[in-house]
C-alpha cells in the first residue's frame, strides 16, 4: 500500500465522522490559535517599539553626565546632570574627526515659557547645532533651520515644533516670519517642524534655537544636557561609543560621571524584553498544544477499538502491520496538522481584531507560522504512534471475532 | 541446450518444493495452545493434500481443531510444527509480513458475517484487497466492476452493506475474495448468517466458481451444506480422521428450482380457499 492510498484512507475515515474530528481538532486549534495570536502580538510590538527607537534617528550615541538607568524608549536623565559636560568637549571632540562618525550635535534643554501675539505656553527650548535636523531624524514642514552662519552670530532665530506653532499661532505654516519672546528675549521663527511623535512622546513639543544664543540669552551656562553622535554605520556604533568614552573619562577624569547611551543597546534590550514576554506566552499557550495532543491520542485509542474488526479484516486481506500503522498515524497527523492550520487563520483572524481595538501592531512572520505548524504536526505524530501501534499490533484472528 | 538448462532450473526449482502438482500440502500440522500450564493440542499431526479445482468441505463438531485448522490455512497463524506449501510454496515459517503478502495474493476470505467495511460501497470493499496489493486506482476499479458484475450486483455497485441484504453483502465478499485471483477461497461457514434458499444461492455461486477452475475449502458444521462439495475432510479432536468422497453433490440450482417450485405450489394451495 502506497502513502497516497494510506492518506485517501485516513481522510476518508476523517471525514466520515466531521463532528469528532473537529471536536478532537479543537484542542490543537484553540492552543495555535493562542500561539500565533499571542506571538503575533508579542513580534508586532517589538517591531513597532524598534521602529520608534530608529524614528529618533539611526546609528546614534548619546553621551549625558552623570549614571544613567537603561531604559526603555526613552533616554533617562541620570542622575547629578549638572555641570560635567563642558561645550569644550563637543569642541575637542569635533575637532578630532573620530573615524566612524558621520555627525555630531550638541544640545541643552531649558523649560521656558513663550509668549506670541498675546498667546503663551510652557515649553523646552533646545539650544543645539544646524546638525541637529539631520542627526534627530526632523523635516521641517515649512520655514529652513538655522545654519552656521546664525550660530556664529549668535542670531536670534528659533524653529518651532508643530504643537509649539500651532497652540502659538493656530496654524502652524502662518509662523513662519512672526516674532515670539522666549523668556525676556524676542525670537524670529524662520522655520516648523513636521509634527512627530514616538512611544507616545510629542515632540513637536519644543522650541529649537541655535546653540550659542542658547548659551547667550537663555541660560548663560557652558554645560551641555548632552551630546549625540550618529555614526556611518550600525557597525561603526560600538567602536565611536568606545573611543567617545575614552575621550570623555580622559577629560571627567570620572567614568561613572558620564554615559554614553548606544542605540544597539537600546535595540537589544527591547529586543530582549519583547523576546522574554513572547517566549513566555508561548510557553503557556504551549500547554494547551500539549491537552490537544492528549485528546488526539485519546480520540485515536478510542477509534482503535472500535475499529478492530475493520484492522482485523484489512489484516486478513493482506494489510502489513507497516500499512495500519501508517493509517493511523495519518489520521492523528492530519488531525493536528488541520486544527493547526485553521488555529493559525484564526488566530491571525483574532490578532488583527485585537489590533483594532488597541494600540499596536500584529506582525506574524513566515518562521513563527512555519514553527507552529511543524509543532502540530509533531504533536499528533508524537500522540498518534502509541494508538497506531496498537492498532497495527493487533492480531487477525482476535480482531475479526471481536464484537 | 543452453534453453534446456534453464527449463531444467526453472523446474527444478519448483520441485525443491515437493507436491508440486497439489494446490495444498499439509504434513504433520500441528497446533498447541499453552494456557498457563495446561497444553491444549488443537491440531495434532493433520495431513493431507488438494489439487487444484477441488472442491473440499471441512467438517468437524466444535473443538475438532476446524477453527485452528481454518486459521492455519488462512495463513492467518502458524502452526507450533508441522509443513504447509501453498501453490508450491511453504508459508508455514513466513514472518508476519510475508504471511500478509500471502493472504493478498494467495487466498480469498469469505467469512459467516461478511466483514464488509460499513462505510464502503460495494466497490470500494471489493477494491480494498487489491489497494494492499498496490494496484494502481484505475485498474482496482475496472476488476472490481467486472467482478461485481459477475456475482450479480452490476447495478449496485455503489450500496453500502447496510443498503444491501445478507446474500447481497455475501456476494459482495465473494467478488472482494476473487479480486486477487487467489489459489485458494477460503470460505468460513459463508451460509451461517442466510436463510436456506440465499444460502443455496451463495452455494450455487462457489460451484459455478469451482466448475470454472477455482479451488474452494469451505468450513462448515452443516451437512446439507458441505455435501455441496465434492469430498468432505472430517476432523475430530484435533485429528483429520475421515475423507469422505461424495460422489453426487448436491446442485444447488436444482435445490432452488425444488424450493421454488414448492412455494409456488403452496402459494397455488392457498390461493383457492
Amino acid at each position: 500500500m502506497n502513502l497516497n492510498e494510506s492518506f485517501r484512507t485516513a481522510f476518508f475515515n476523517l471525514t466520515a465522522n466531521k463532528l469528532r474530528s473537529f471536536l478532537t481538532m479543537l484542542g490543537i486549534i484553540i492552543g495555535v490559535a493562542a500561539v500565533v495570536t499571542m506571538t503575533g502580538l508579542g513580534q508586532g510590538m517589538r517591531s513597532q517599539v524598534v521602529g520608534e527607537i530608529s524614528s529618533l534617528g539611526s546609528n546614534l550615541l548619546t553621551v549625558i553626565p552623570g549614571r544613567a538607568r537603561q531604559g526603555v524608549g526613552s533616554f533617562i536623565r541620570a542622575r547629578g546632570s549638572a555641570s560635567i559636560l563642558k561645550y569644550r568637549y563637543f569642541q575637542e571632540l569635533q575637532e578630532m574627526y573620530l573615524p566612524g562618525i558621520q555627525a555630531m550635535t550638541a544640545e541643552v534643554n531649558l523649560f521656558k515659557t513663550i509668549t506670541a501675539s498675546g498667546e503663551n505656553t510652557s515649553t523646552q527650548v533646545v539650544g543645539t547645532t544646524p546638525d541637529y535636523l539631520e542627526i534627530r531624524n526632523f523635516t521641517l514642514q515649512s520655514g529652513r533651520f538655522f545654519n552656521n552662519y546664525d550660530m556664529l552670530h549668535t542670531r536670534k532665530v528659533a524653529v518651532l515644533g508643530n504643537t509649539v506653532a500651532q497652540d502659538l499661532f493656530g496654524e502652524p505654516s502662518q509662523a513662519v516670519g512672526k516674532i515670539i519672546r522666549i523668556g525676556k528675549t524676542n525670537f524670529t521663527v524662520i522655520g516648523v517642524l513636521e509634527p512627530k511623535t514616538t512611544m507616545g512622546q510629542d515632540l513637536g513639543n519644543q522650541v529649537i534655537v541655535p546653540l550659542s544664543t542658547h548659551q547667550q540669552y537663555l541660560g548663560g551656562s557652558h554645560y551641555l544636557g548632552s551630546i549625540t553622535i550618529k555614526t556611518v554605520s550600525q557597525e561603526d556604533l560600538d567602536t565611536v561609543a568606545a573611543m567617545v568614552e575614552d575621550f570623555m573619562v580622559r577629560k571627567v577624569g570620572d567614568p561613572d560621571a558620564i554615559s554614553i547611551l548606544n542605540q544597539n543597546d537600546l535595540i537589544e534590550t527591547v529586543e530582549n524584553i519583547t523576546g522574554t514576554i513572547t517566549l513566555f506566552l508561548a510557553a503557556i499557550t504551549g500547554i494547551s498544544l500539549l491537552v490537544g495532543g492528549i485528546g488526539i491520542m485519546n480520540i485515536m485509542l478510542v477509534s482503535v477499538v472500535e475499529r478492530t474488526r475493520e484492522i482485523g479484516l484489512r489484516k486478513a486481506i493482506g494489510a502489513k502491520p507497516r500499512d495500519i500503522l501508517f493509517q493511523f498515524v495519518i489520521e492523528s497527523s492530519l488531525l493536528s496538522i488541520g486544527g493547526g492550520s485553521i488555529g493559525v487563520v484564526l488566530g491571525t483572524l483574532l490578532g488583527k481584531v485585537m489590533v483594532r481595538f488597541s494600540q499596536g501592531t500584529f506582525s506574524l512572520s513566515p518562521g513563527a507560522v512555519a514553527l507552529a505548524l511543524s509543532i502540530s504536526l509533531a504533536v499528533g505524530l508524537f500522540f498518534g504512534i502509541y494508538p497506531a501501534r496498537r492498532a497495527s499490533k493487533l492480531d487477525p484472528i482476535t480482531a475479526l471475532r471481536y464484537e | 541446450m543452453v534453453q534446456d538448462q534453464e527449463d531444467r532450473n526453472e523446474r527444478g526449482e519448483e520441485n525443491m518444493v515437493s507436491h508440486n502438482h497439489h494446490i495444498i500440502s499439509v504434513r504433520e500440522l500441528q497446533k498447541i495452545y499453552r494456557i498457563d500450564r495446561i497444553e491444549v493440542r488443537a491440531l495434532n499431526g493433520v495431513s493431507f493434500d488438494i489439487v487444484p479445482g477441488e472442491f473440499v468441505a471441512i467438517m468437524g463438531p466444535s473443538g475438532s481443531g476446524k477453527t485452528t485448522l481454518t486459521n492455519l490455512l488462512g495463513c492467518l497463524d502458524t502452526p507450533t510444527s508441522g509443513q504447509y506449501f501453498l501453490d508450491g510454496e511453504e508459508v508455514s515459517k513466513l514472518k508476519e509480513n510475508q504471511l500478509a503478502d500471502i493472504r493478498n495474493r494467495k487466498i480469498g476470505f469469505v467469512f459467516q458475517n461478511f466483514h464488509l467495511l460499513p462505510r464502503l460501497s460495494a466497490l470500494q470493499n471489493v477494491e480494498l484487497p487489491m489497494i494492499y496489493a498496490g494496484i494502481p486506482r484505475h485498474k482496482r476499479h475496472h476488476r472490481a466492476v467486472e467482478l461485481l458484475k459477475m456475482v450479480g450486483l452490476g447495478s449496485r455497485i455503489h450500496h453500502r452493506p447496510n443498503q444491501l441484504s445478507g446474500g447481497q453483502n455475501q456476494r459482495v465478499a465473494i467478488a472482494r475474495a476473487l479480486v486477487n485471483d487467489p489459489a485458494i477461497i477460503l470460505a468460513d461457514e459463508p451460509t451461517g448468517n442466510l436463510d436456506s434458499l440465499t444460502g443455496e444461492e451463495i452455494m450455487g455461486i462457489f460451484q459455478q466458481l469451482n466448475r470454472m477452475g477455482k479451488t474452494i475449502l469451505l468450513i462448515t458444521h452443516e451437512r446439507d451444506i458441505a455435501l455441496h462439495a465434492k469430498c468432505i475432510f472430517h476432523l475430530r479432536d484435533g485429528k483429520l480422521v475421515r475423507i469422505e468422497e461424495v460422489p453426487n453433490p448436491l446442485n444447488a440450482e436444482t435445490i432452488i428450482a425444488e424450493i421454488q417450485a414448492q412455494k409456488k405450489k403452496e402459494k397455488e394451495d392457498h390461493e383457492p380457499q
